[in-house]
């Protein structure tokens, strides 16, 4: 196995932009200024109001051109970061100008291995799904659709900026940036009640966590007197075991900004509700990219956290237990985007167990396959949807494989549903085998029975995607269209001459319409992706000396520093070679008699097939026993809590109602009370009414006739001039 | 006494006269002003209160041996000549609209 360097020190040469060596590298800015481009085109063209797919050849085009500049440093990105610097923004000094008396945010890209590895699927991805959307969403041409398109060139500008940028200035922006996207897709229906308070519930539980990255951010300069990436490795490699509080505290607060973004435990709940978008979204954002922003920050980050061991422990059992609960409450819902939506949470779950347990490799491979194969899951259940009149019930789906125009779409979703269950052999049984193995074999033993939690995960996960796969897909071909017939949503029917069966005006007998190819192709190509997605450990597999690329990509990057010393032993004289290679550390660690890289791929393939082979009697061969399981455990008060509660997602939601939202609730209500009563009424309409009531006073004066007037007026002359005399008679007394 | 403000002694009979009168004027103004409906009258009797004014201030200037008083007094019944005759074409125009000359006539303008 390749034994990658993961010293700070291979980071700590990083410096500003050689253009001789590197020409390509002036180009990178274009990455992030393209997906720009095209939405401030997206603007123009909603100006003019364009009512042609426009907007949507825009944002292809620009997505595209990032996507192969991206491609393109792919090749020339060295093992040492580069800072490409594209103007100075913020430069401050004060003082002597010395460390922590000044404040540098430039906008600068810090392109590492990591840095292009992210985009690269980000922008692959990104465009892809962008020609997927310009035909899923063609009948809101000349209404949403360049909002929708515009939209999702900030997501892609954001999303550059967050992953390129240099600092953590500029990481923040692009984080706000995606959060505002997202919540502009979210609310893409803004006449539907359940999509606006979808997308307020998403930015504000976005919000929370939001904070934290902000105080971490204000922290690390206190505490570094940098947010420049490049001078923050080097401060933290002169200062590397800081046991200041703010220190410790930075790790805690970065996490949980990273827990909102990917949305992990306790900020989860907004991920399944942002389903009310339009599936593209959900396929980009809220599965493959966006939600993975939290893997990156902790992973660019992770000098920061290997100060403090605890707050590890923390990341990997959050995310362990996350994917549990979510895994839990994936297997009782009926709507296949919102199953989708908790096998998104589950698995951004065991990413963060990887990171936790300190294999930011493990976990950014997850990252890389689980962005293929979930954007497929979710592009295929957007292509039924649109097909079948936005229905998504998996009782009312049946046999689809069977159903003519849908054929090619079922065959792709299986495939998804194959490698989301981590079938042995598929790319995610990979890289989810790479975080099991470290959690098994890592050095603090706080995180052991994660690895026992993850193999249980990994069961129910087989179990709830073939729930989908085997009631949809297969058996007998029957369904129900859903109920948007009349095309405000987003699935359109109807109204278009393109579609497969010309006859759609009359209802009574539905015909579902299949897909053209702006919908076939990314589907393909992305199948392809996440087939490709595993060859890096395919090679691995035939060749043990070729290296991982994935491993390679991270290895060279901030992600990999210090990971030996946090999570495993600094033994045998070989830290950073045990902390490079999980496989050959793993060697060290026995489960169940086994080494620890066997035991796991094993029972993995067991849980695997365990929980495919119970989908398969449950939902396929005998589809009434699942019914009649459900009433048996409804029927006993002692495992009703378990359908029930599995079914009302633990009551997560209600929890929250009660012990945050009704609180805050009373104190709002309290507050307004004393504000209406007591400030508004009391002081400001007294003061208002102050004046009111003086000339009320004085009204009887100015009745109308003028000699009243002139009667008080003569009346205060003689009063002055009496009091003149007086003053006179006295002062001659 | 003032050396640069050279003033004839207290109780100069001409200056007496010209005060007494001009107290004499402006009470019978204010009084006419307060008494009388019609709006010529009670624009006579403020003239009448004007040309009080302006004999105290003549009687005040032979006082003082000033003629501050007299040009004063000179500029007043310019200016005097002039608001006559808009305050005439004000009248005119309110008996037009009202048929009468009776301020009462004009309540409506009142605040309240």
């Amino acid at each position: 196995m390749i034994a990658a360097p993961a010293m700070l020190s291979s980071v700590l040469a990083a410096g500003p932009l050689d253009a001789q060596a590197a020409p390509e590298l002036r180009w990178a800015g274009l990455a992030l200024l393209l997906p720009l481009l095209s939405g401030v085109l997206c603007l123009l063209c909603g100006w003019m109001k364009v009512r042609s797919k426009l907007p949507a050849a825009l944002t292809i085009a620009a997505l595209g051109g990032a996507f192969a500049i991206i491609l393109r440093l792919q090749g020339v990105v060295g093992e040492t970061p580069v800072v490409v610097n594209l103007f100075d923004w913020i430069s401050w000094t004060w003082g002597d100008g010395s460390r922590f008396h000044g404040f540098t945010a430039n906008v600068d890209l810090y392109i590492d291995r990591l840095t292009v590895f992210w985009m690269l699927f980000v922008t692959g991805l990104g465009t892809l799904i962008a020609l997927y959307a310009s035909e899923y969403m063609e009948s809101d041409v000349g209404k949403g659709y360049t909002r929708f398109f515009g939209a999702v060139s900030i997501f892609l500008f954001a999303m550059g900026c967050l992953v390129m940028g240099g600092n953590l200035v500029m990481l923040y922006l692009g984080w706000e940036g995606v959060g505002l996207a997202s919540y502009l897709l979210i609310g893409y229906y803004f006449t539907k009640p359940e999509a606006v308070a979808a997308a307020k519930k998403a930015f504000i539980v976005n919000r929370i966590g939001d904070l934290g990255l902000a105080l971490a951010l204000f922290l690390t300069w206190q505490c570094y007197g940098t947010v420049e990436y490049a001078a923050l490795w080097k401060a933290i490699e002169a200062a590397p075991a800081s046991s200041e509080w703010t220190a410790q505290a930075i790790p805690w607060l970065l996490m949980l900004g990273a827990f909102g973004k990917s949305a992990q435990l306790p900020l989860y709940v907004w991920l399944p509700d942002a389903m009310e978008g339009p599936t593209p979204v959900s396929a980009l954002i809220h599965a493959a990219t966006m939600v993975t922003a939290g893997v990156y920050l902790i992973a660019r980050m992770f000098p920061l956290f290997v100060v403090n061991p605890d707050a590890l422990v923390a990341v990997a059992w959050v995310g362990g237990l996350t994917a549990l609960l979510a895994a839990t409450i994936g297997m009782a819902q009926y709507d296949m985007k919102r199953i989708w939506a908790y096998s998104t949470i589950s698995q951004l779950g065991y990413m963060f167990l990887g990171l936790g347990v300190g294999t930011t490799f493990g976990a950014s491979y997850h990252v890389f396959t689980h962005a293929f194969f979930k954007a497929l899951l979710f592009l295929t259940a957007g292509a039924v949807m649109h097909g079948f009149a936005g229905q998504l019930d998996i009782r009312k789906l049946s046999g689809l494989l069977k159903v003519p125009g849908f054929r090619l779409v079922s065959l792709l979703a299986v495939l998804g549903c194959f490698w989301l269950a981590a079938f042995p052999f598929t790319a995610a049984f990979f890289s989810k085998d790479e975080i099991l193995v470290s959690a098994f074999t890592a050095k603090d033993e706080r995180v052991h029975l994660l690895g026992w939690i993850g193999l249980v995960v990994a069961a129910l996960t087989a179990y709830y995607t073939f729930r989908v796969g085997f009631r949809v897909f297969f058996g007998p071909v029957k369904y129900e269209p859903g109920d948007e017939h009349h095309g405000h949503d987003d699935h359109g029917h109807g109204h278009d001459a393109g579609h497969d069966h010309g006859s759609h005006g009359h209802h009574g007998a539905f015909h579902p319409h299949g897909p053209r190819w702006a919908i076939r192709v990314p589907l393909v190509l992305i199948a392809v992706g996440a087939i490709l997605a595993g060859w890096p450990s395919y090679r691995t597999m035939l060749d043990h000396d070729a290296p991982n690329w994935v491993r390679s990509q991270v290895a060279h990057s901030s992600a990999f520093a210090g990971a030996g010393d946090a999570a495993h032993a600094p033994h045998d004289g070989h830290a950073h070679d045990g902390a490079a290679s999980g496989d050959a550390h793993g060697a060290h660690h026995l489960v169940l008699g086994m080494d620890a890289h066997t035991a796991v791929g094993r029972l993995g393939s067991l849980a695997c097939i365990a929980g495919i082979l119970v989908s398969l009697y449950l939902h396929l061969i005998n589809r009434g026993a699942a019914d009649a399981l459900r009433r048996a455990l409804m029927g006993s008060m002692a495992t009703r809590w378990i359908v029930v509660g599995a079914e009302r997602k633990w009551l997560v939601d209600e929890f929250y109602d009660w012990v945050i939202r009704l609180p805050l609730k009373v104190v709002a209500n309290i507050l307004s009370a004393i504000d209406e009563l007591l400030l508004d009424a009391g002081i400001v309409n007294g003061l208002g009414g102050l004046p009111a009531a003086v000339g009320r006073l004085f009204r009887p004066l100015y009745g109308g006739v003028v000699q009243g007037y002139a009667v008080t007026m003569a009346g205060g002359v003689a009063l002055v001039a009496a009091w003149v005399i007086w003053i006179w008679l006295r002062g001659a007394l | 006494m003032n050396p640069i403000d050279p003033q004839l002694p207290p109780g100069d009979p001409l200056v007496m006269l010209g005060l007494l009168a001009s107290a004499i004027l402006f009470a019978i103004g204010i009084v006419g002003f307060l008494s009388r409906r019609n709006m010529i009258t009670m624009f006579l009797c403020t003239e009448l209160m004007f040309q009080g004014a302006g004999l105290a201030m003549i009687s005040y200037g032979r006082q003082h041996m000033d003629l501050s008083g007299q040009v004063f007094v000179i500029f007043i019944l310019t200016v005097a000549a002039a608001e006559a005759a808009l305050a005439l074409g004000l009248v005119v125009l309110l008996y037009r609209r009202k048929e009468t000359l009776s301020a009462e006539a004009w309540k409506e303008l009142a605040e309240s």
